[in-house]
């Protein structure tokens, strides 16, 4: 029943933050727990509001359907559901279900005897989201502000938002996260390879070792970085580009509201050039 | 709970140089190699020794030769001012030919011609070092996955600055060198296209960029989590699995319903990091010379408003 042949021994009750023992249990695959509760509370609820503002807009086409945020004229205040309300809601149930899955995979790595770095790392992607969502829109005083949910609306409140800074490649968290996004791709694509290549080293031959990890990117860049290494410089580099793209929009608008090409004259009107 | 998470390395040791696995009959590596304690906080602290090589040394001068180029040129466009050139070093571009050259191999030097010869160097510096990878991989008797992984990159570069000029029939398509200036060519781009969001192929780059930035987060949280049980040691994993991946495996079966193993999850990191530039260098092949709008594309597709 869905368990893998060295799964049983580590079904063990304990590790819970809340409940006790109430929703200790597994259904299938998938660990329950507290936290699993809330969170099927609020991904079905928000679901069902999804669509319940899908059946009142134009389409059931998925790439078009849209739930826009309310109108900036209503401030901070909540609006009324078919004005932006639904998008309201169904922040508060993304947010809801985001936080009960982090704390749920809390619940199992303590069941496990594994470290915390999961649920951390994901709540960096929730900071982001909720950056975008709450905080960004908060600062300037208009849930407006906050961008649609659908696939292609979502696009052009990205497309818009930056043209509203005329260049947005200009902002320079934005630099600096895509950098990170970049690097962080690099160096996916560089340690997959180095593990598979040694694990894969062709027809006949036996899988190679750690030293020949090593021995190659010290041959090819002078460098490695190591085993345990990879896995710190990778989570690093990964939490980063979604902490600076956190930084990059919600500076644009709060802290600089023009162009972030004219953001650069402050480098050439530094008093240090005589 | 406020236990050591294995975030950075306590207490380094320091044992001799590891030379490395031998190398074939013939081949030897320089330098001596030495310690760095701020690497050693991230990974390991040994530095060096290297395989230079013919194609090492053969990449790094045709990189520095494509980088003295740009340089140089961008240096010549503030007449030679030490001073102006730093100050103005972010705004400052070598540029491709005008239109009116096409395809010429070489235009005047002033106007496009050190761009092609800086182009020309640096896509040998990468070809050669894409090629290092696969020797350095065969000397150790290692696969060559890395090359190929290399190779993808290389398509997306040579699509911009090669492929794509060639079917538009004129260099002036193709990226200047320079910090904004690359980054205007890029938001000219997509201007020019009518919004490369609409572009599918771009799309499923930036779904494979994010997803390898999420799968890298993934992967590298769960190994550092399972660290505490030797879980870094993923080729020992692999080959004989233990109680460090079967904990991994399990926390994502049981949050998510689905697990890789401590071999698949970096075919799966393999695949996404390689098909963003795959992907993408699909998306910019097609934009001017398959799809003119990308807009009125999605507009006809059904799949946006036209408004």
């Amino acid at each position: 029943m869905a368990l893998l042949s060295f799964e049983r021994k580590y079904r063990v009750r304990g590790g819970t933050l809340i409940g006790g023992d109430m929703f200790d249990f597994w259904v299938g695959p998938f660990y329950v727990g507290f936290f699993g509760v809330t969170t099927i509370f609020f991904a079905a609820l928000g679901t069902a509001l999804v669509f319940y503002g899908a059946a009142l807009g134009p389409t059931w086409d998925p790439w078009r359907i849209n739930i826009a945020p309310p109108d900036v004229s209503y401030g901070l205040a909540i609006a009324p559901m078919k004005e932006g309300g639904l998008w309201q809601a169904i922040t508060v149930c993304a947010i809801g279900s985001f936080v009960s899955w982090a704390l749920r995979e809390v619940e199992i790595s303590r069941k496990l005897g594994i470290g915390l770095h999961v649920p951390i790392a994901f709540g960096v992607a929730i900071f982001a989201y909720v950056t975008l969502e709450v905080i960004r829109p908060v600062l300037m005083g208009a849930w407006g502000w906050a961008f649609p949910y659908g696939i292609f609306s979502h696009l052009e409140w990205v497309s818009n938002t930056g043209y509203m800074y005329v260049n947005f490649h200009y902002n320079p968290a934005h630099m600096i996260a895509v950098s990170l996004f970049f690097t962080t791709t690099l160096a996916l694509s560089l340690h997959g390879s180095l593990i598979l290549s040694a694990a894969n080293p062709g027809k006949g031959a036996s899988v190679k070792t750690p030293e020949h990890e090593d021995t190659f990117f010290r041959d090819l860049i002078g460098y490695s970085v190591g085993t345990l290494g990879i896995h710190r410089l990778g989570l690093y580099i990964a939490l980063a580009a979604g902490f600076f793209s956190a930084v990059c929009i919600v500076i644009s608008g709060p802290l600089w509201s023009q162009g972030w090409p004219e953001w650069w004259n402050g480098w050439r009107n530094l008093p240090i050039w005589g | 709970m406020a236990a050591y998470q294995n975030l950075f390395t306590q207490v380094q040791i320091r044992g001799p140089i590891e030379r490395g696995v031998a190398l074939p009959p013939g081949e030897e590596r320089d330098g001596r190699g030495g310690f760095s304690y701020l690497l050693g906080l991230v990974g390991n602290a040994q530095v060096g020794p290297i395989y230079l090589g013919f194609l090492g040394v053969a990449s790094a001068i045709c990189f520095f030769f494509a980088f003295e180029i740009v340089g140089l040129n961008m240096w010549a466009s503030v007449g030679w001012d030490p001073v102006q050139f730093v100050r103005e070093l972010p705004w400052l571009s070598l540029q491709p030919p005008a239109p009116e050259y096409g395809l010429s191999i070489l235009p005047p030097l002033a106007h496009g011609g050190w761009w092609l010869i800086a182009g020309f160097f640096m896509t040998s510096s990468v070809i050669l070092w894409c090629i290092r990878t696969y020797t350095r991989a065969k000397a150790l008797g290692l696969g060559t996955h890395t090359t190929w992984a290399f190779a993808a990159a290389i398509w997306l570069m040579l699509v911009l600055g090669f492929i794509r000029p060639i079917l538009m029939g004129t260099w002036s398509e193709a990226v200047p060198f320079g910090i904004f200036p690359h980054l205007d060519w890029v938001g000219a781009f997509s201007i020019r296209y009518g919004n490369l969001f609409y572009d599918p192929f771009h799309c499923l780059s930036i779904v494979f960029l994010y997803g390898s930035t999420l799968l890298f987060a993934m992967h590298g949280a769960t190994v550092l989590a399972i660290s505490r049980y030797g879980g870094d040691r993923e080729l020992e994993q692999i080959t004989d699995r233990g109680t460090a991946f079967e904990r991994g495996a399990l926390f994502w079966r049981w949050t998510m319903g689905f697990n890789a193993t401590a071999e698949s999850i970096h075919r799966w990191a393999w695949w996404f990091a390689v098909l963003t530039p795959l992907t993408g260098g699909i998306g910019i092949l097609i934009t001017g010379t398959l799809v003119d709008d990308w807009h009125g594309w999605a507009v006809a597709h059904h799949i946006a408003y036209s408004t």
